[in-house]
């Protein structure tokens, strides 16, 4: 048996452990339960300790972070946003169409198990450069694989982030993130409770497809990886459609005590996690699960990643009600089990028992294995940051270059992948892609808005982990409050290499202190979140990539703030210091090739003070537009107000203190680019000085459709021409 | 207005068709399930967007087989109002209660984007309130809205005047750079012959309020309502 242990993925050490917690050897099945559910994606175990740290106090907070499956945050009276942010990286470097599709099917489920309905998705993607004919193949087959299956289910893909670094080359980042509302009297546990309860299994029947998908995401990528593609699920929104409904009239007649979708380890994971969490016991009688096809064993039942499947624990008297929901939607489903009192999972198949493990000792944090592993700070890092860049100025020709960052695929319009997603589905969506820094939806149930946003930078936390880490979550929150929201919390998607390598384990360790303490500093709660470890191919590591999806909230439609300037003669104002931050920028890379040096500073406490001062601002009505500046810097987010206007200029006047160069294409964190009406500008450099934040007036808006910088003409519909069209025309 | 919203297996606009009929044009709104048969009570029936049984095997193939279909058909004969949307008029062609077929857009890709679609006759029930030339800024969002009819078809189409809304540039030129997925004569609603069936693919109900950035749909419903309060 210790052999098949160690082929499962198990080590020596972890198979002993699992001989004294049965007090036996394992069968078959159960050494396959306990590799999945050991495996570093459903175990957590290098990651727990260190995820602790991050803060999860708030007074919105309504689900325990790390117990539902979702983090939920109070809106108003009896509604709440559930928001969660997922990885599938591995499936979709093999498989990019369904790798895709059935991340975002994954994480729509873990949104409305719990009752809510979906009403947004987000993703953010990284793959190698885009003049690589295998990453066009996997950048086209993802943006497919998310259209095909969000635009089928019916819920808008709102907003993104699409970025092209070599470090993705062949382990791309396929993070989606999927946000639901769900009134809070109606919101489904994760919990089993009530011993004889029966266990429904509703949906899809099962086959064979994803066996080993969860531990397949818990090694590195090879060569060979190709001969995984069975791992790869394959997706069918129109069942997870029908699946969510169903389920919906469930949750509104409140019908259900507790629900898990089946999601990495299937019907092990789902049972398992609901019997450990209302610490009791589930027998499940395997031969009743629907099969797709003869001859599966019981390893491969409960082993199978097969999509679109529901786990139910309700009450005998209500199963008639239940049935007759899932009648009318031509929805599978069957009684496979029921509580039990022990706190066991006990399987049968032909009436003899073929499994029974405590439950406990499945569950991440709990009796699965936790690892402090070594870490050591990476000397890659440490060698990019003596070898500087410094003579980056001196190339820049500000004529030239703007025109070259703004097609940069990186920076340019994302408009062809965006208008291959159904953004206005479900007719919340008050910003279109390209008009706000983050998706706005209204919530008529309570007549709020809801900003989120999705954010990461590779490159500053390859630079620096723990800076990278906080300005990800500074930057999301810089997206939403532009909107006019004040940020509310946090989900996020933790991508790094393998783990078992110290240098992985620091980025990683310090990434998480850098997003608690950026969270701490704007007094928002970590929701919960999905470690994604082992992104390497045998190209190497990715960039230590933290994915921070934020949701922010504007209490009133005036508030909502648009990015694009809306009328000349308005003044253009900066908030927030500029200096000299040219290393890790996308200037550096366009001209260098590569990143090196410091990641700009965090500037975390100055980012809170600034961002409260412009929701002042907004609140008072004095902003027309406002847009945050990342990377390019200011050049691009001032091409970006121009671009997306309606035939509005700016007429720009740098000031002398840095050279012009640095000043327009430094990427200083903890901006933003403002257009105010000329009458509020005095006021608002006089408020902003007493505060002690940094506010100057750099020139105007102008109705002629240029970009002026000092002398330098920039015609808007031949930046708008590059802008919008690199990525078109480069796939 | 007594209006009912069709929900298919896979509808997937049918809570913001409701929303739009009930909230913004205040008709007496109801959903009818896919296997109800009883609508004759209503004044419009619309058949929403979405992915009716996932679009699997061909779109609105399989949704034309649910049994409100066959009241749909009886309903539309007797001069009742029926208005299909995207998914919906997919379903419209498929149940020939429309004529023509919808293939996959040119591009092979799924577009979602605003459009200009300009108005080519005012005496319909759903057009009753714009004028001939109007241009509305309406969204539109699928795969598979490249209108196409054989020649003969489509002289027919043409020659009976059935064709309500054509894509078009913002001043209504119709031309081919403004036509999104290459249906044949930049068609992108059409009537029966005898007026009272529309389906188009742009998306009315997305854009009937101002805070979604556009309010050029509304006129279809309102249109609708007006000729309802008229004829009674």
């Amino acid at each position: 048996m210790l052999d098949i242990a160690l082929q499962l993925g198990l080590s020596e050490a972890e198979f002993n452990r699992i001989v004294q917690i049965l007090g036996r050897e394992p069968n078959y099945t159960e050494l396959g339960i306990f590799s999945v559910m050991w495996s570093e994606h459903c175990s957590y175990k290098s990651s727990s300790i260190h995820l602790k740290r991050f803060p999860k106090s708030s007074d919105r907070i309504i689900a325990e972070p790390g117990i539902e499956n979702a983090g939920a945050l109070r809106l108003k009276d009896n509604w709440a946003v559930v928001f969660k942010v997922e990885s599938h990286n591995h499936p979709s470097a093999i498989e990019p169409f369904q790798g895709a599709a059935t991340g975002v099917g994954g994480i729509l489920r873990d949104i409305f198990c719990m009752g809510a309905y979906p009403i947004a998705c987000l993703n953010s993607l990284r793959f190698g450069e885009l003049d690589n004919p295998v990453v066009k193949h996997l950048f086209d087959g993802v943006v497919r694989g998310i259209a095909s299956y969000g635009n089928c289910f019916g819920v808008p893909t709102v907003n993104g982030e699409v970025y092209f670094e070599p470090s993705y080359t062949g382990n791309p980042i396929v993070n989606v993130m999927a946000v639901g509302l769900v009134q809070i009297d109606k919101m489904i546990s994760a919990k089993a409770k009530g011993p004889g309860n029966p266990v429904v299994y509703i949906g899809s029947s099962t086959g064979r497809d994803g066996i080993h998908g969860a531990s397949f995401a818990s090694f590195e990528l090879s060569d060979t990886s190709d001969k995984d593609r069975p791992s790869v699920q394959i997706g069918d929104p129109f069942t997870e459609k029908i699946l969510l409904e169903a389920t919906q009239e469930i949750a509104m007649r409140n019908l259900a005590i507790g629900m898990q979708d089946m999601g990495a380890a299937g019907l092990t994971s789902s049972s398992a996690e609901l019997a450990a969490k209302g610490s009791v016991g589930i027998e499940l009688d395997l031969d009743k699960v629907p099969l797709r096809e003869t001859g599966m064993t019981p390893y491969k039942i409960m082993l199978s990643e097969s999509q679109e499947r529901m786990l139910l624990i309700t009450e005998k008297k209500n199963l008639s009600e239940i049935e007759s929901i899932l009648k009318k939607w031509d929805l599978n489903y069957a009684v496979v089990g029921k509580v039990i009192k022990e706190n066991v999972l006990r399987l049968l198949w032909h009436n003899e028992i073929v499994g029974e493990i405590p439950t406990n000792s499945l569950q991440a944090g709990d009796g699965a294995p936790i690892y402090n592993l070594p870490q050591a700070k990476p000397i890659l890092a440490d060698d990019a940051q003596s070898e500087k860049c410094d003579d980056i100025l001196d190339k820049i020709n500000i004529k030239e270059v703007l025109p070259k960052l703004l097609g940069m695929p990186s920076i340019a319009s994302k408009r062809w992948v965006y208008q291959q997603y159904d953004y206005q589905v479900g007719a919340r969506t008050v910003m279109l892609p390209g008009n706000s820094d983050a998706a706005v939806l209204r919530i008529p149930e309570t007549g709020q808005f809801l900003s989120i946003s999705i954010d990461g930078n590779g490159a500053y936390c390859y630079l620096d982990p723990y800076i990278g880490a906080a300005i990800a979550v500074l930057e999301a929150a810089r997206n939403v409050t532009a909107t006019g929201a004040r940020p509310i919390g946090i989900t996020n998607c933790l991508n790094y290499g393998n783990p078992q390598k110290p240098e992985v384990m620091y980025q990683f360790s310090r990434g998480v202190d850098g997003i608690s303490d950026a969270c701490r500093a704007l007094s928002i709660p970590v929701t919960g979140g999905n470690v994604s470890f082992y992104n390497e191919s045998p190209k190497g590591a990715i960039f230590p990539t933290p994915t921070i999806g934020m949701v922010g909230l504007i209490e009133n439609e005036s508030y909502i703030t648009p990015m694009a300037f809306q009328k000349p003669t308005d003044s253009i104002v900066i908030l927030g210091e500029t200096s000299k931050e040219l290393e890790g920028s996308q200037i550096q890379k366009l001209l260098c090739g590569s990143y090196s040096g410091k990641p700009p500073e965090a500037r975390i406490e100055e980012h809170n003070r600034i961002i409260n001062f412009l929701i002042e601002l907004i609140h008072e009505g004095k902003i027309h537009a406002a847009h945050d500046v990342s990377e390019g810097g200011i050049a691009i987010s001032l091409s970006e107000m121009c671009i997306n206007s309606i035939c509005i200029g700016a007429e720009i006047n740098l000031p002398n203190y840095l050279e012009n160069a640095v000043y327009l294409f430094s990427e200083s964190q903890g901006r933003f680019i403002c257009e105010v009406s000329s009458d509020y500008v005095e006021d608002i450099l006089q408020t902003a000085n007493k505060k002690k934040i940094m506010c100057e007036k750099i020139g105007n808006t102008i109705d002629d459709p240029y970009l002026k910088i000092n002398k330098q003409r920039f015609d808007i519909e031949e930046l708008k021409e590059v802008y919008e069209n690199s990525i078109k025309n480069t796939i | 207005m007594k209006a009912g919203v069709i929900v298919f297996p896979g509808s997937n606009c049918d809570k913001d068709t409701y929303r739009v009929l009930s909230n913004v044009i205040g008709a007496e709104t109801r959903y009818l399930w896919h296997q109800d048969t009883q609508i004759d009570d209503l004044d419009l029936v619309v058949l929403p967007g979405g992915f009716s049984y996932g679009d699997y095997l061909r779109t609105g193939a399989i949704a034309r087989f649910s049994p409100i279909m066959s009241s749909v058909k009886k309903f539309a004969a007797n001069g009742g109002i029926v208005l299909g949307i995207c998914n919906g008029f997919q379903m419209l062609l498929e149940a020939r209660i429309l004529p023509g077929v919808m293939i996959p857009n040119r591009s092979l890709r799924f577009i979602c984007m605003q459009v200009y679609a300009s108005v080519q006759r005012n005496d319909t029930c759903f057009t009753s309130l714009s004028n001939v030339g109007d241009v509305l800024e309406i969204p539109i969002a699928h795969f598979e809205g490249n209108f196409f009819a054989p020649n003969d078809i489509l002289k027919d189409i043409e020659d009976n005047r059935q064709v309500v809304l054509r894509y078009s540039d913002a001043q209504g030129n119709v031309s081919d750079e403004s036509n999104p997925n290459g249906s044949i004569n930049n068609i992108a609603g059409l009537v029966n012959k005898a007026g009272n069936v529309l389906g188009m693919m742009p998306h009315p109900e997305r854009s009937s309020e101002k805070i979604l950035g556009s309010e050029y749909g509304r006129i279809i419903f309102e249109s609708i309502l007006h000729s309802i309060l008229n004829s009674e």
